[in-house]
C-alpha cells in the first residue's frame, strides 16, 4: 500500500493505481472525457488534470495516467485546477459545440459561453473509439492517421476495413457523435439500428454531419461522405 | 493501380530484409518508397500481412511522416523554402513561378511524373534565400524569372555522376561469360576508353546500357532512365544469356552480375542501380602457368 495526501486527507491505495482511480475510490469527483473503464489510459483530453506538489513547485498532471507515489500531495479541485479545466472545456466547446457530453461537462463547471470561433468538428481526437476497437473488440479496424491539424481517425485508405465487424462500439463510446446517432429515438443512447441491420432513422436529411465508420451506415442508409 | 507495376515478390524481399527488428516498419516503408517513389496501397497490405502488424498501424505510420507519400511522386523533387527569411525575400513569388511553370500547385505532381513540387518550412540555409532544392541540389537567390532555367538545369545530365578522383583508374576489357564475345563498344568512348555495352531489362522495359569500363567508375548511359534502387537484369547483347553470377550482393542482397575480364579473371557488380558493391577477381598470369 502507498500512503499519500489527497485534498488534505491522508489516504492509502494499492501500488500501481493511478491518481484518478484513487480519487474515484475515495469519492473525489474528477471529470473525464477520454478515460473509459476497460480501456488503457490515454491522457488526451487533459480534463482530469490535478495539481501535485513536487519537491519545489506544484504542477498539473493528468490524473488518469499518473501513478500514485509515496508521500505525494494532490489537490483535485484547487483554484488552479478548476481554472485550467474551465479553459479546456471552453476549448473543447469551441471545437465541438454540438456534443451533449461536452455541453454537460461545461455546464457542470459553469462555463456559460466560450470566446473562440466555433469549429463544429466531428472529432476531438480523444481516441476512445480507436481504443475500444483495439482493446475490447480486438478488431483494430480504425486508427489515427496524419498528424498535426491533419490528424484524424478512420479506416486505412478510407475504405471499409476487413477487420470491422460493424459492431458499432466506436459510435457507442464516442463523446462527440453519440447523440447524433440516436437522432430518431432520443430517449435511447444509441439507436441499435446498426446491430439489427434495419433502417430506423426517419429524418435522414437531418444527419448532415454524421460521423460513422460503417460504410454504408446501415442505421440510416446514408453513404458516408 | 495508377499504372504502376508492382511485383509482390519485391515487397516480400524488402519486408524480409528488415523483418523482426525493432522499428522495422519504418525501414521497410523507406525501402518501398525508394523503390517506387511512393507507397502503393497493395504494398502496404502486403507489409501488414507479412509482418503480422495491423494495417491501421502501418497506415498511421505512412500518413504520419512527410517523407512517405501515398501518391506517386515525380522523378525530380522540387522543394521551395517558405521559411521566414526566404519569405521576406519573396519566396511566395518563387513558388508562384514554379506553380505556373509546371502547371501544378504545391504538394502536387506533374501529369508526366517528372516533377513534384513541395514547400518546406526552413532548410536552414537562410543566408542563401530564397532557396530551392531540386534532387538535393541547392539553388540560391532564386527569382521567379529563374524558374525555367533552374528546371532545365535539374533535368540536364541526369545519368552523369561525378567521377571520383581515383588515382588507380584503369580500364577493364570484358566479355560475356557465356559466349565469350567482347562487350566493349569502341564506337562510344568515355574519357577515351571504350564503354561496356550490355542489354538490360527492368520493369518490362528492355534497352541498352553503356557502362564506363573504368574500374571503380559508376557512370552509365542508358536508353531508359533507371530509377535509383531498382534491380536490373543484365543480358549479353550477342547471345542474350543473363549475366548473373549466382552470388548476392553483400550490401543489398540483389543478384550480382558477372563478366569475364580479358586476360583472366572476372569482375562482378551489383545489379541494383545506385549500389556500388563490386569485386574484381583477376587471375595472375603466373598462377595460370603453375
Amino acid at each position: 500500500m502507498i500512503t499519500f495526501t489527497m485534498n488534505g486527507a491522508a489516504l492509502q491505495v494499492e501500488r500501481g493505481s493511478t491518481l484518478l482511480e484513487a480519487a474515484q475510490f475515495y469519492g473525489f469527483p474528477i471529470p473525464t472525457l477520454c478515460h473509459m473503464e476497460g480501456l488503457s489510459p490515454y491522457g488526451a483530453c487533459r480534463l482530469c488534470v490535478v495539481e501535485i506538489d513536487a519537491k519545489t513547485r506544484s504542477r498539473l498532471v493528468s490524473s488518469c495516467t499518473y501513478p500514485v507515489q509515496e508521500g505525494l500531495v494532490v489537490r483535485t479541485a484547487s483554484v488552479r485546477v478548476v481554472r485550467t479545466r474551465r479553459m479546456i472545456l471552453e476549448l473543447l466547446l469551441a471545437s465541438c459545440p454540438q456534443s451533449k457530453t461536452i455541453q454537460d461537462l461545461a455546464a457542470a463547471y459553469d462555463v456559460r459561453h466560450q470566446r473562440f470561433r466555433q469549429e463544429y468538428e466531428d472529432c476531438i481526437l480523444c481516441g476512445r473509439c480507436v481504443r475500444v476497437c483495439e482493446q475490447q473488440m480486438m478488431a483494430k479496424a480504425i486508427g489515427f492517421r496524419g498528424r498535426g491539424e491533419n490528424r484524424g481517425i478512420g479506416t486505412p485508405f478510407d475504405v471499409q476495413s476487413d477487420t470491422c465487424r460493424l459492431c458499432g462500439a466506436c459510435m457507442y463510446v464516442c463523446p462527440a457523435c453519440e447523440l447524433r446517432c440516436s437522432y430518431a429515438e432520443p430517449e435511447k443512447a444509441i439507436c441499435g439500428g446498426c446491430a439489427n441491420l434495419s433502417p430506423q432513422c426517419v429524418n435522414v436529411d437531418k444527419f448532415d454531419d454524421i460521423m460513422c465508420y460503417m460504410n454504408p451506415c446501415v442505421a440510416c442508409e446514408i453513404v458516408q461522405r | 493501380m495508377m499504372g504502376v507495376r508492382m511485383n509482390p515478390e519485391d515487397i516480400f524481399r524488402l519486408v524480409d530484409k528488415h523483418n523482426g527488428r525493432h522499428g522495422c516498419i519504418v525501414s521497410i516503408l523507406e525501402d518501398i518508397q525508394a523503390e517506387y517513389n511512393f507507397l502503393p496501397r497493395r504494398a502496404l497490405r502486403i507489409v501488414a500481412s507479412r509482418t503480422g502488424r495491423s494495417l491501421v498501424d502501418i497506415y498511421a505510420l505512412a500518413t504520419f511522416y512527410r517523407s512517405f507519400s501515398l501518391k506517386p511522386k515525380g522523378r525530380h523533387m522540387v522543394s521551395v523554402c517558405m521559411g521566414t527569411a526566404c519569405h521576406v525575400r519573396r519566396s511566395p513569388d518563387v513558388l508562384d513561378g514554379f506553380e505556373q511553370h509546371l502547371g501544378i500547385g504545391a504538394g502536387e505532381t506533374t501529369r508526366d511524373r517528372e516533377f513534384s513540387l513541395s514547400t518546406v518550412n526552413c532548410l536552414g540555409a537562410c543566408a542563401l534565400g530564397p532557396v530551392t532544392v531540386i534532387d538535393g541540389e541547392y539553388y540560391r537567390n532564386v527569382r521567379s524569372g529563374d524558374v525555367g532555367r533552374i528546371l532545365e538545369h535539374a533535368c540536364r545530365d541526369e545519368n552523369i555522376l561525378k567521377m571520383t578522383e581515383d588515382e588507380q583508374v584503369f580500364s577493364v576489357n570484358v566479355s560475356c561469360p557465356h559466349c565469350n564475345r567482347s562487350l566493349m563498344d569502341h564506337e562510344h568512348r568515355l574519357d577515351d576508353y571504350p564503354m561496356v555495352r550490355v542489354t538490360v531489362s527492368f520493369r518490362r522495359k528492355h534497352g541498352w546500357v553503356r557502362l564506363s569500363s573504368l574500374y571503380g567508375d559508376y557512370r552509365i548511359e542508358s536508353e531508359y532512365e533507371i530509377t535509383p534502387g531498382a534491380v536490373v537484369q543484365f543480358f549479353c547483347p550477342s547471345c542474350h544469356a543473363e549475366l548473373r553470377s549466382g552470388r548476392l550482393c553483400t550490401t543489398c542482397d540483389a543478384p550480382m552480375i558477372i563478366l569475364f575480364v580479358r586476360g583472366g579473371g572476372t569482375v562482378q557488380f551489383c545489379s541494383r542501380r545506385g549500389c556500388k558493391e563490386h569485386m574484381l577477381d583477376l587471375v595472375d598470369e603466373e598462377d595460370m602457368r603453375s
